[in-house]
């Protein structure tokens, strides 16, 4: 008798039955009850058999990959931790990036994986919605691998104890957290073009890029390892966002206004956010990669004039707000390094001046700003700190309503004046740090007036542990919102040089190399 | 649309005036002077003297810089929201048509920052 044996599946198959073949139609309840949010935004979605899965992954196949690079990284990460590797980074300075990135960027991982589980049932088409499946999970991931992979830091370093207990208070974390917070409120096709466009496709390189090589040129190898082990699946989540933002232009031409205002606030907000990553490029690895300038040049402007030119066949023009980064490119970096050095009192990190050498540097990578305007600054705060006069900015800064960062940008056209915008919302004020910070929000005042600006909600009185009296004789509200921030004072926070982490990675360092 | 949302909805104003225990919040930044790389945010009660901000609660947040002793206030040029103004020292915040979340920026002809660069 013969057998009959089953032919196995072919790909498209495979890909037809474990993604399309998984999604029904609802009968008892309608499909309007069941998907409430992929409407109300204005998006019209005809056909979503229409969506392309460039990638025909599925689940299956999905975790056999994963598995795979959990199990290389893994092996790379133990061995770090068993030879000492945190002894072979450049200086101890470089580990105050790995605090920047655990408390500003590992947080969000965590939210761009809600938020994608989250899109990922709110979208009917069956085809995204495995996608974004995926991709919450790839999320998660990445939040675990480099929370595991930093930890080895933290058994030997300051500021690395609290990131997610930090991401809702620390003041300049409100910078990302809000970014989060403003996307994953939106409805599902807002947050595909904010995190998943936006984000994933147009800035992600300037995140990523600068951080894992900076982890490679200062001798990281857990921190180089995480990144690459995510490269792989940042290409899918690049692509998804591709997809999606096609797909929404291809199928309704009313959908084009509002892909485009997207566009334009996420292409926006995301600039503002990466300010933090240019300050750490020029200031805070002891051997730099490239200028942020640099990094925004190649990553930017060709990449995304590239991307831009391929999207204007659907209509889409290049955002407006891309002609102030022509000129910010040059400044911001300085301007925020001058913040959080102002400010270093109240970070989970070190601040210090960058050294005769490194300003040298940035002459040379700055040539048209940073001799004129920042090295002046620098210099006097720099001989100050020697003079024993060390600056510390002990008064609130005023914030932009929208981005959440102190007011320190300037005036396009006009480096040496602060630039200030505001407006009325029913009978309050509202500032801004930019236009396209005040178009954000007067397009959606109702959203915005909700903001959580740390500065005004400690002058409220809500960042004090709780049971504090801030009425008692002698009160000092800063330790009181250190200790809510779960900043360990004199440890974590203030100037590097004499730092713990400085005399312990130097005394360490000895022992390892010297008899 | 005030925001997009999927029934009508109104957000609730985090920083209203009465959330600051009495006091109302002003801004203030000096022109010129990005040793301070922002404009400050302080609370003060309406019933303050404006010439108690300048003389009291300006000289702890500006004074590291070395021009902030040498100004002469007589002659410091005041902007509110931008536009030309005229505080009255010895009235109060109230008095001087200063509301909640108000920016006032002055400027000091002649001090130009360290070495000239408006620092």
């Amino acid at each position: 008798m013969d057998m009959k044996v089953k032919k196995k599946l072919g790909l498209k198959e495979r890909y037809g039955l474990m993604t399309r073949g998984l999604g029904w139609d609802t009968t008892y309840q309608p499909m309007d009850k069941v998907f409430p949010y992929d409407k109300f935004e204005g998006i019209k979605i005809h056909d979503w058999e229409k969506w392309e899965d460039p990638f025909r992954l599925t689940m299956d196949a999905y975790w056999k990959y994963q598995a795979e690079k959990e199990r290389k990284l893994y092996a790379i990460i133990d061995a770090f931790a068993q030879n000492n590797g945190h002894l072979g980074v450049t200086d101890a300075r470089y580990i105050n990036t790995l605090k920047l990135f655990l408390t500003g960027i590992s947080p969000l991982e965590y939210m761009a994986h809600r938020g994608f589980a989250h899109v990922g049932r709110q979208m009917r088409g069956v085809g995204p919605r495995v996608a974004c499946q995926m991709q919450a999970i790839d999320e998660i991931r990445h939040a675990q691998t480099q929370i595991h992979s930093m930890s080895n830091y933290n058994k030997y370093y300051n500021g690395l104890h609290a990131p997610r207990h930090m991401l809702d208070r620390v003041w300049y974390l409100s910078v990302p957290k809000s970014f989060f917070d403003d996307a994953i409120t939106a409805g599902p096709f807002e947050w595909m073009i904010a995190i998943g466009f936006s984000f994933e496709y147009v800035l992600t390189n300037l995140l990523f890029v600068p951080f894992v090589s900076g982890a490679a040129y200062n001798g990281d190898m857990g921190a180089m390892t995480f990144g690459f082990s995510a490269q792989s699946d940042e290409a899918r989540h690049m692509t998804l966002g591709l997809e999606c933002i096609k797909f929404l232009l291809e199928q309704d031409p009313d959908n084009l206004p509002i892909v485009q205002r997207w566009i334009d606030k996420w292409t926006w907000r995301g600039t503002r956010v990466l300010t933090l990553v240019g300050m750490m490029m020029d200031y805070m690895l002891p051997k730099r990669v490239m200028s942020w300038k640099e990094a925004w040049e190649i990553y930017f402007e060709q990449n995304g004039t590239a991307l831009f030119n391929d999207l204007a066949r659907y209509g889409i023009k290049v955002p407006e707000c891309v002609n102030q980064t022509f000129e910010d490119k040059e400044h911001i970096s300085h301007q925020a390094w001058a913040t959080f050095y102002q400010y270093g009192a109240a970070a989970d990190f070190h601040t210090w001046m960058p050294k005769p050498d490194e300003m040298d540097w940035l002459s040379e990578k700055y040539p048209n700003t940073f001799d004129k305007y920042y090295r002046p600054r620098f210099e006097y705060w720099a001989e100050q700190h020697k003079a024993g006069n060390r600056f510390y900015n002990n008064t609130l800064p005023m914030l932009c309503q929208v981005c959440q960062i102190p007011m320190l940008f300037t005036e396009p056209g006009d480096p040496t004046q602060i630039c200030y915008r505001e407006t009325d919302y029913k009978e309050e004020k509202y500032h801004f740090c930019s236009d396209h910070c005040k178009h954000i929000f007067e397009h959606e005042p109702e959203k915005y007036v909700q903001a959580w600006l740390p500065v005004h909600q400690i002058y409220q009185g809500n960042c004090f542990p709780e049971g504090t009296d801030p009425t008692a004789p002698g009160f000092e509200p800063l330790p009181a919102v250190l200790e809510y921030y779960h900043i360990n004072h004199g440890r974590d926070n203030l100037e590097y040089e004499g730092s713990e982490d400085q005399r312990n990675f130097e005394a360490w360092r000895q022992q390892a190399t010297k008899n | 649309m005030p925001v997009a949302a999927i029934k009508p909805y109104t957000g609730e104003v985090k920083d209203r005036q009465e959330n600051f225990h009495g006091a109302q919040l002003l801004y203030v930044g000096w022109d010129q002077h990005l040793m301070f790389c922002a404009p400050f945010c302080f609370p003060f009660p309406p019933t303050m003297r404006f010439g108690d901000v300048v003389e009291k609660a300006l000289p702890p947040a500006f004074g590291y810089h070395p021009e902030f002793a040498k100004i002469d206030w007589s002659k410091a040029q005041w902007l509110k929201s931008g536009k030309p103004w005229t505080p009255d020292f010895n009235k109060s915040l109230a008095e001087n048509g200063l509301k909640h979340k108000d920016v006032l920026r002055f400027k000091t002809p002649g001090l130009t920052g360290i070495k000239g660069s408006s620092t």
